[in-house]
Order: structure tokens, then C-alpha cells, then sequence
């Protein structure tokens, strides 16, 4: 058990050195230097309060949306949805930040509550389906992801604007965004929204591991039919992992439409968020604070990668390339297991 | 403006949006009826449209006309060598396919767009100045009516996407490698038991699904956007996937379907000529296909089964 327990640490641990080894790889092929590049990537990521403020701002979403398909995992789901519920989300806590004006400490929480029901709701569509007819949650989450990207295009465009191309901004009172954090950090776009998503990861882990409702989400992913046999409701338990993860997801939108941007544009693609929880939550284990630490390590990669171009000449999207690998090795564990297994047996 | 006139627009418009939707679903065909889900044609595709454009801009002085279709072959055979990964990582080492996948797409836009920036110094490449040609068909573009509808003035590889569909249809469902790769996405210790080799069946239906998403990314950077930036292929490889599932599975089934997205993708861009299109706010086409994908799955438009074996990874002896 304690050997095993120490294998799942190192699973992600050298899938993250495999990752970044082959990015040196990748770059040496390529005529860059990796060490130049690498050193910009961690001055990018770190270097001063300014890039320090802007990766935890980056960090703060990834939180969410890693607890996101983390939840929906542990049940034995896997929603690629994060992406739609996210928008959603988003979209959700703009319109109610520029349709209200109340004091804030009501205006801000329902923004934020109205973000986790919008992408509840979305999320709800996608569980339900499963229950009731088994259809496959990755292929409808897939779908959803599209039809909330043109549905919120439209509502940005007929709604939230005179044929725009982005809402207004919301109210001061439903910000999230803080004169304090911004000035210590030497005005970047850090705000509040961290404290939301590490509050996230508390409530993940104490809803999971300290509750009933919690024990029997697990159970039915450790084994459907088994948790069905012990009475418990295995469509509702369905259902309800995939409200939370809506839930979580649509958080993840308010903190971009609250803090990061304040408004919400039209988009042409993706945000890339919803995807990136997917490597954030298999790297962290499906578990609450593992997820915090992946988090940290793919927003350092992704704003860290913005001072590549201009120290070191290499492209940003080496960093799309090394977590593409890293999230290859982590699901590809087997292979890792097998080579951790063979030293074992040889050192003994 | 009439009837006919409307239907002169968008017919020929559906089938050339709808030529890389048929490729990439049907090489979904073949992975996903091999029991391996795929996930990663998006991926397949974006190497496929970046393999493309890239050879056609760098080689088109040397082989003039030819230039296309040399590229077309080369994003064949460059894609079904990248879905190796999706192979090695799904077949070999029982890595969760949905997540190989969604590796796959990661990998794929960010390898071709670091190269991009490497070799042209931005972030899009230039315009592709050699196409494909269009042609009418002999013969059946005299037909009245029909003929200028659907036989005239449409590029070839549009054609050979409804022709290649007939052709997987009786690969899969008439010859001894169809039965094979059905019955190792039904039941593969079966399969296993009468001498198949499980693992390389579906190595070999992988990359072949990972050849069709290379066609069908070339096809549509060549076609339709005719230059590769991060936004060339934008959706379309999960749309195919869309239609492989709204077809259930069979190659027929998403030939039309990919004619039917392809119709709703045509619709959405020319319908602002259309007379009593112009009303319809453009968002219902667009999400269209998704939301009928989603109707389908639920059975509200006849019963869509997977193949039974589709994402499991099969171990030898486990039960």
C-alpha cells in the first residue's frame, strides 16, 4: 500500500520531467537553446511581482477547472464539457455583474451563484442523459462545448450588445478585481478569484472525503453495479457529479468575467481553459490539492511561455508541446509503472 | 429568386463543405469499429491541414497542377504516422483513449504551430496559390436538373469522398479484414480466440482513421480556408466525429451525415442570400449538427450503439 501510494507520486512527478526533458528535445532539434529557453519560461513565470501576479491569475481558473473534471472522474465521468460550462459559466456571471446594481457583498456571490447554476444546468443536460438513456457523457459534453460557444456568441451579440462584438463592463460592485492585489503586484491582473478556487479545492476534497453523499459518488465510480447492489441510487449519484462539476467549471467562467477581463467577448474558438483542466486534473491525481499543484506548474508553463518569443526566440506553443507530452506520459502510467517496477525488483 | 435557383447555391456548397467532414468520419469509422475511440481526429486533421499547406507553399513551383494531390498524399501518410502516438498510447500501453486523445489535440496544434512560427517567422502561413481543379462529371452532369446540381463544376475530391465511402462500406462489411475489425471492436477475445491478432488489427485501424483525418485536414486547408493558422481547423475533426455517431457507425450513415452538417455549415454561411433564410438567426444552423448529434445518441432519431468494446483496452487473459 505504501509503495503503491509512493508510485502515484511518482507517476506525475516523472511524467512532468519526461515532459519538460522532451520540450529541451523538441527545442534542440529545432536550432533554440533550451537553457536560454527555459530560464525566460521561469522568469516569465516568476521572475517578478508583476509575472508572479499574472500566474497566480492564470492558476486561478486551471484550480477550478481541474476540480471540475476531477469531480466528474471520481464518479467515474469523464466530462469534457469543461469547456461549454465554463462559457456558460462565464457568460452567466457577466450578464448578472451588468444587469444589477447592488451593494456588493450581494452582487458579487450572485454573480458567482448564478455562474455555478448556469453551468450546473449545462452540465445537468449531459448527466441526465446518461442516466436516463446511457448515452455516452464524452460525446454529448463534446457537443455542448459547441453549442455554448455559438449560443453565448449569439446572446453576446443580440443581448449583451447593439450587434457588438463584447459586453459592457460589469459593475465595481460584482468585481472580483482589488487596487490592493494589483498594486503589490505591480499591476498585474491579479485578483481575488484565487481565495475562491483554493476554497473550491477545500470543499472538493471535504465533499469527496467527509460525507456520505461524497462516499457514495466515489463508490459509484469505483464500481457501478456494486454500489447499486448496496442500494445506492446510481443515476442520481450520476446526475448529481455532474451538476457539481458543472458547477465548479461555471465558477471557473465567473473568475475570467469577474475578475480576469471584467466583460465577455465574442469568441472565435475556445478558451482553452476548460481543455487544459483535463491535463491539470490528471496530473494532480484527481485530487483536490494535487490539482492545486498542477495547476500552478501548467499557469507558470502557459504565462511563463509569453517571455519565450522575446528572451529566447522560441515560440509560446513549445509549451502546448510539453504539456501535450506530459499528459501523454501520465496516461500512458503503465509504461512508467512497468520501468519503476523493474528497478524495484532489481534492487531488492 | 426561385426554388431552383436557392438549391443552385447550396447543394454544391453543402457537398464542398461536407468532402473533409466525409474523410475524417470515415476514418472514424475504421478506429472506433475497431473498438478504439478517437478523439484525436481535431488533431489528426490540424497535422493533416498543416502537412498540406506547407508542402503545397514549399513545392509549388516544382510540381505545378500535381502539387495538391502530392500534398494531399504526403498529409496522408504524415497523419497516419502521428496517430502511431494515439496507438502506441491506447493499444499498447492501456492509456485511457478518450485522454490519448485529447493529448493528441494538444500535441497536434501546438507541434504544428511552433513549427509555423519556426519556419515563417508568424503565426499563419501564406495563401496557397495551387488548388484543386473542378471539374463536371461526364455523362451525369447532362442529366437536367440533377446534373448542375450535384454533378457540375465541384471539386474532384469531393467526389472521391462519396465514391471512397461506397468503398469502406463493402471493405468493412464484405471482405475477411472488415469482419475482422468488427468483431475486434465487438468482442475481442473472441476474436482473439479464432487467431486474430487484437492489436494489430487495431493498429492498422487507427492509422488508417489517422490517413482519412490527414485527407480530410489537407482537403479543407487546400479548399476552404487555403492557408493554416490556429484557427484552420477549428472544430471540424469533432463535427466528423459527430457524424461518424449520427451515422451509427457505418460508413454510409456518415457520409450522409457529414452531407447533412455540411448542408447546415452551407446554410449558416450563404443562407444571408437566401430569402426567407435571412430571418433565421444564423446560431440555430450553426449548432445544428450538435444538437441532432445529441437527439441521436438519445434515440430520439432511432437507436445509435456503439461498437461494445469501444474503450476498453483489451488485455491478453483478462476477463
Amino acid at each position: 500500500m505504501n509503495s503503491n501510494r509512493l508510485t502515484n507520486i511518482m507517476i506525475p512527478i516523472f511524467a512532468v520531467l519526461l515532459g519538460i526533458l522532451a520540450g529541451a528535445i523538441v527545442m534542440i532539434v529545432s536550432g533554440y537553446d533550451p537553457i536560454a529557453g527555459y530560464s525566460a519560461l521561469l522568469y516569465g513565470a516568476f521572475g517578478d511581482r508583476y509575472y508572479i501576479g499574472e500566474t497566480i491569475r492564470q492558476v486561478t481558473p486551471y484550480i477550478l477547472a481541474g476540480l471540475a473534471v476531477a469531480f466528474a472522474f471520481r464518479t467515474g465521468l469523464f466530462n469534457i464539457g469543461v469547456e461549454g460550462q465554463l462559457i456558460v459559466g462565464w457568460l452567466a456571471a457577466v450578464w448578472v455583474g451588468v444587469s444589477f446594481e447592488l451593494p456588493k457583498f450581494i452582487h458579487l456571490p450572485l454573480a458567482i451563484l448564478a455562474a455555478a447554476i448556469a453551468g450546473a444546468l449545462w452540465a445537468f443536460i449531459p448527466g441526465i442523459l446518461k442516466a436516463r438513456f446511457k448515452v455516452h457523457e464524452v460525446i454529448v459534453t463534446i457537443m455542448m462545448n459547441y453549442i455554448a460557444l455559438h449560443v453565448s456568441n449569439a446572446i453576446i451579440r443580440s443581448v449583451l450588445s447593439d450587434q457588438g462584438f463584447k459586453s459592457e463592463k460589469i459593475h465595481a460592485s460584482a468585481s472580483l478585481r482589488s487596487e490592493f492585489l494589483q498594486s503589490i503586484t505591480d499591476y498585474s491582473t491579479l485578483h481575488y478569484g484565487i481565495i475562491i478556487s483554493l476554497i473550491g479545492a477545500v470543499v472538493m476534497w471535504f465533499l469527496l472525503e467527509k460525507t456520505t453523499k461524497g462516499y457514495e459518488l466515489r463508490a459509484v465510480g469505483f464500481n457501478q453495479h456494486a454500489s447499486h447492489y448496496a442500494g445506492m441510487n446510481v443515476n442520481r449519484n450520476i446526475v448529481l457529479a455532474m451538476v457539481i462539476s458543472g458547477a465548479f467549471a461555471g465558477v471557473a467562467g465567473a473568475m475570467e468575467g469577474l475578475g480576469t477581463f471584467e466583460n465577455i467577448s465574442v469568441k472565435a474558438g475556445f478558451t482553452g481553459v476548460g481543455f487544459d483542466g483535463i491535463a491539470v486534473a490528471l496530473l494532480g491525481g484527481n485530487n483536490a490539492f494535487g490539482i492545486i499543484f498542477a495547476a500552478i506548474l501548467f499557469g507558470a508553463l502557459k504565462v511563463g511561455a509569453l517571455e519565450m518569443p522575446s528572451s529566447a526566440d522560441v515560440p509560446t506553443e513549445l509549451v502546448d508541446i510539453v504539456i501535450a507530452l506530459i499528459i501523454f506520459f501520465v496516461a500512458s502510467s503503465y509504461l512508467i509503472r512497468l520501468v519503476l517496477n523493474r528497478f524495484k525488483k532489481e534492487g531488492k | 429568386m426561385d426554388f431552383f435557383n436557392i438549391l443552385e447555391i447550396i447543394i454544391p456548397s453543402a457537398i464542398f463543405f461536407a468532402a473533409p467532414l466525409i474523410f475524417t468520419a470515415l476514418g472514424g469509422v475504421f478506429s472506433e469499429r475497431s473498438g478504439v475511440v478517437n478523439i484525436g481526429l481535431e488533431g489528426l486533421m490540424v497535422i493533416g491541414a498543416f502537412v498540406g499547406v506547407v508542402f503545397n507553399l514549399t513545392f509549388a513551383d516544382q510540381f505545378g497542377d500535381l502539387t495538391p494531390w502530392l500534398a494531399m498524399l504526403v498529409a496522408m501518410v504524415v497523419a497516419s504516422l502521428f496517430s502511431l502516438l494515439h496507438a502506441v498510447a491506447s493499444i499498447s500501453l492501456r492509456a485511457d483513449q478518450v485522454v490519448s486523445g485529447v493529448a493528441i489535440n494538444f500535441l497536434a496544434l501546438g507541434l504544428s504551430l511552433f513549427l509555423v512560427k519556426m519556419m515563417y517567422g508568424k503565426g499563419q502561413t501564406d495563401q496557397v496559390e495551387v488548388g484543386f481543379d473542378k471539374i463536371d462529371i461526364p455523362i451525369l452532369s447532362k442529366i437536367p436538373i440533377i446534373g448542375p446540381l450535384f454533378f457540375s463544376n465541384g471539386y474532384i475530391p469531393s467526389y472521391i469522398a462519396i465514391v471512397l465511402a461506397f468503398i469502406v462500406w463493402y471493405v468493412i462489411y464484405k471482405t475477411p479484414f472488415g469482419l475482422r475489425l468488427r468483431s475486434v471492436g465487438e468482442h475481442p477475445m473472441a476474436a482473439d480466440t479464432m487467431g486474430i491478432n487484437v492489436a494489430r488489427m487495431r493498429y492498422i485501424a487507427v492509422m488508417i482513421s489517422g490517413a482519412l483525418a490527414g485527407i480530410g485536414g489537407s482537403i479543407y486547408a487546400t479548399i476552404i480556408s487555403r492557408d493554416f493558422s490556429h484557427a484552420t481547423i477549428s472544430g471540424q475533426g469533432f463535427m466528423a466525429l459527430a457524424a461518424m455517431i449520427f451515422g451509427k457507425w457505418h460508413p454510409l450513415g456518415a457520409m450522409g451525415a457529414a452531407l447533412f452538417f455540411g448542408f447546415a455549415q452551407s446554410l449558416s454561411i450563404v443562407g444571408q442570400a437566401i430569402p426567407f433564410l435571412r430571418d433565421v438567426p444564423t446560431v440555430y444552423l450553426l449548432i445544428a449538427p450538435y444538437v441532432l448529434t445529441i437527439l441521436a445518441l438519445t434515440g430520439f432519431i432511432g437507436r445509435a450503439d456503439a461498437p461494445k468494446a469501444l474503450g476498453t483496452p483489451y488485455i491478453k487473459g483478462k476477463r
